[in-house]
């Protein structure tokens, strides 16, 4: 195993801005290998991965990412502390944070000639390189592997178990064993120095743990990084009662033994994800960062991206970022689909079904699906107001759902325009919190639409402004043939859309 | 308590206490889910729905049910001031060469049953149209509410003369059905009529305000007439 070809990926040069459709994986400059978990902080987005002196990405909105110099930057040496690199060595790979009271704790790989590595400790206040009190200290070595025993002390993932606080740091890669320790709130190191670390698995490295429903769940990297396409990385996982372990998969398999329920494996135009981070945007609403070993509209190279985090029978699933196309969109309160309020017209026009038993064995003509020019003559020009009916497939209850460039995003995707399918009507929010749908798209703000899975599946609709409001509204069913914007309530099923393949 | 009066349903039973008035003026008994008002005002329960109302015998239309069938069914004048005026039970008007008449009914249960309604005047109940029209008070201004009805058939409502709903084509009764956006209530007597349509078979319709939270309404009264409605 080696990643020696990590850093190499990272210098390549920034790259240019694309949309890539149907599948978004980010934008601006999104090359990144091993990324950590995406930290939220002032309103940024902040992700840190392996490169020459942990190079910084930020965000302002979680879709377009920029470089802003590296963390080691910020230490008096420039480099990892003498410490570090006395257990380890000069590397700097694979990161990840987390805040605890007014710090952030940042651990960072510094491999030597594997197995013999050390996680290192960096303590600051802030992540904001432009802040008076950015800094970062070096807190020193926190873990590390001899280059014997049965431990490569690299990747680090660190976790605070919600249900009393307590703060662990998972570490391994592949030579021997994924290891647990307990840390120390206060400083970021172990907490109990002197004790043994927990084995809690295998065949593995970039480990992570989670929790939900009262299990923890321990995510890990199986198969080969680094080479590009020809990398079999995928993320596998298993959960346990106590955050121990042992970890067990969805087979009964005790993830010590090798086992490992698939999270997510290659897919679509993306070879090798690994690097599995959670990023809780609350109210519901969770996303997952990783990064793909090989984007192949990308050339190839190692790209960070987010996606939603969905929950089935008590296991994470990995979502899709929303894909363009048109969509029936159906309340999951009221079964009912959005539509814009105009007369609707039978699908092949007004016409009987024929005798009882049809057409006979061999059925009737076709009839051809229906859309806006068969129909829309009859349509008001100007501004039409949204309601919700059953879905009759019919040309007023189609929607084309595309992203638009150059407007911005949210975590994972652009923000999208929603018309009306084979016509330039656009959904839009309006002053009072209603819906309307105008003649055209502007690209105003409130004709933009952030569209975020759910961790059911449904998706949450939201304009990216409503004119001359701060509120942040999602489209709620209000009633079954009204829809309005509301604030959103995570519990119920008002604010939950399904969209739907006409 | 008065000793019940038992009343047969189409689809059930219905226990009426002895001290309600029976329905409307009756040709073939009274509605069993309607009651004559005996108080100058009612307050909504928990649910919040408006159980008190001014009904219209049913006039005669075609019965088409399509968006713009029914506005024009609903738009066509029938009578006078029949957007503005607030007519008092037992009135009586002519619409063409028939004469209808104003009932005031209470509901008993969350929905307004015309079926019944008519029925029991030995009215047609289909292809017509029913005008009905309510007062509710407010304590004080109330915004950012929302009227809430359901009906069958399709049906047009406004608030303080101001169309604020239209639910069209064959529907059922639906709770919430029709919600009108955001609107405020004035301290004082606001007036909610209604045209509902039918083409056939049942129909009824249902009516509630919802609060800011999409919550029923709190605080409000209803009566039949403006003086009334505290």
């Amino acid at each position: 195993m080696t990643r020696l070809l990590s850093a190499i990926l990272l210098v390549a040069a920034p790259l240019p801005i694309l949309l890539v459709s149907p599948v978004l994986a980010l934008d601006g400059d999104v090359g990144m290998h091993d990324p950590s978990t995406v930290v939220v902080h002032d309103g940024k987005f902040y992700a840190y991965g392996t490169g020459n002196g942990l190079p910084i990405s930020i965000s302002d909105d979680g879709w377009t990412w920029r470089r802003a110099g590296t963390l080691m930057q910020a230490l008096p040496a420039g480099r990892p502390g003498p410490e570090v690199i006395a257990r380890g060595g000069n590397n700097t790979w694979a990161p990840d944070l987390i805040r605890s009271g007014d710090k952030y704790f940042v651990y960072y790989s510094a491999p030597g000639t594997q197995p013999k590595a050390a996680i290192g400790l960096l303590v600051g206040k802030t992540l904001d390189p432009s802040s008076a009190d950015y800094k970062w200290e070096d807190g020193g070595p926190v873990v590390w592997s001899d280059g014997v025993e049965d431990s490569n002390a690299i990747d680090p993932g660190v976790f605070r178990d919600p249900t009393n606080g307590s703060l662990w740091l998972t570490y391994g890669s592949y030579f021997g064993y994924i290891r647990l320790v307990e840390l120390n709130q206060k400083t970021g190191q172990r907490l109990y120095p002197d004790r043994k670390p927990i084995n809690v698995a295998i065949n593995g490295e970039a480990s992570i743990m989670i929790f939900r429903d009262g299990w923890y769940y321990l995510l890990v990297t199986h198969g080969s990084c680094c080479v590009g396409a020809n990398s079999s990385y995928n993320i596998r996982m298993g959960r346990a009662k106590k955050v121990t372990g042992p970890f067990i998969d969805n087979m009964g398999i005790d993830m010590l033994q090798g086992g490992g329920k698939l999270f997510l494996g290659s897919g679509g135009r993306y070879v090798g994800p690994g690097h599995f981070g959670l990023l809780d945007l609350g109210a519901g609403v969770q996303k997952f960062s990783c990064h793909y070993e090989a984007d192949l509209d990308r050339g190839g190279i190692s790209v960070l991206d987010i996606r939603p985090l969905l929950w089935r029978d008590g296991w994470p699933v990995a979502g899709e970022n929303f894909r363009e196309g048109t969509y029936q969109i159906e309340s999951a309160r009221t079964g009912t689909a959005l539509e814009l309020a105009v007369q609707g017209t039978p699908v092949g026009g007004l016409r009987g079904r024929g005798g009882r038993g049809g057409a006979g064995a061999a059925g009737g003509t076709p009839i051809p699906a229906q859309d806006a020019a068969q129909v829309s003559a009859s349509w008001p020009s100007g501004p039409v107001d949204v309601r919700m009916a059953p879905y009759m497939l019919q040309a007023q209850q189609k929607w084309t759902v595309t992203p638009v460039a150059n407007a911005g995003g949210y975590p994972g995707s652009p923000y999208f325009k929603i018309t009306i399918a084979g016509t330039d009507r656009a959904l839009t929010a309006t002053e009072d919190q209603e819906l309307v749908v105008l003649a055209a798209f502007s690209g105003r703000p409130e004709q933009l639409w952030r569209i975020d899975q759910l961790t059911d599946g449904t998706y949450r609709v939201m304009p990216k402004a409503i004119p001359n409001s701060k509120e942040s509204l999602a489209l709620s069913a209000v009633g079954s043939s009204t829809p309005t914007l509301a604030k959103f309530t995570p519990d119920s099923d008002r604010q939950r859309w399904l969209f739907k393949t006409p | 308590m008065s000793s019940p009066v038992i009343v047969a349903l189409l689809a059930g039973i219905v226990v009426l206490d002895a001290a309600q008035a029976p329905g409307p003026r009756a040709a073939r008994g009274p509605a069993p889910s309607l009651a004559r008002p005996t108080s100058a005002a009612t307050t909504p329960g928990a649910d919040g729905f408006l159980r008190r109302w001014l009904v219209l015998e049913p006039i005669g239309v075609s019965g088409q049910l399509t968006d713009s069938a029914v506005q024009t069914a609903v738009k066509t004048e029938y009578f006078p001031d029949q957007l503005t005026s607030l007519p008092r039970d037992g009135d009586t008007l002519s619409v063409g060469d028939t004469k209808v008449a104003w009932h005031g009914v209470d509901s008993i249960g969350y929905n307004v049953n015309l079926y019944h309604f008519a029925y029991a005047l030995d009215k047609p109940t289909s292809n017509v149209l029913f005008w009905v029209v309510t007062v509710v008070n407010a304590p004080r201004e109330m915004s950012g509410v929302r009227l809430a009805i359901g009906s069958n058939a399709a049906s047009v409502w406004w608030v303080n003369g101001k169309e604020v709903i239209g639910i069209y084509n064959e529907r059922q009764t639906v709770i919430d059905d029709g919600v009108s956006k955001r609107l405020t209530l004035k301290q004082g007597p606001n007036v909610v009529r209604a045209a509902i349509v039918n083409a056939g078979g049942h129909t009824d319709f249902c009516a509630r305000f919802l609060d800011d939270q999409d919550r029923p309404l709190k605080g409000i009264t209803v009566s039949l007439r403006l003086q009334e409605a505290r």
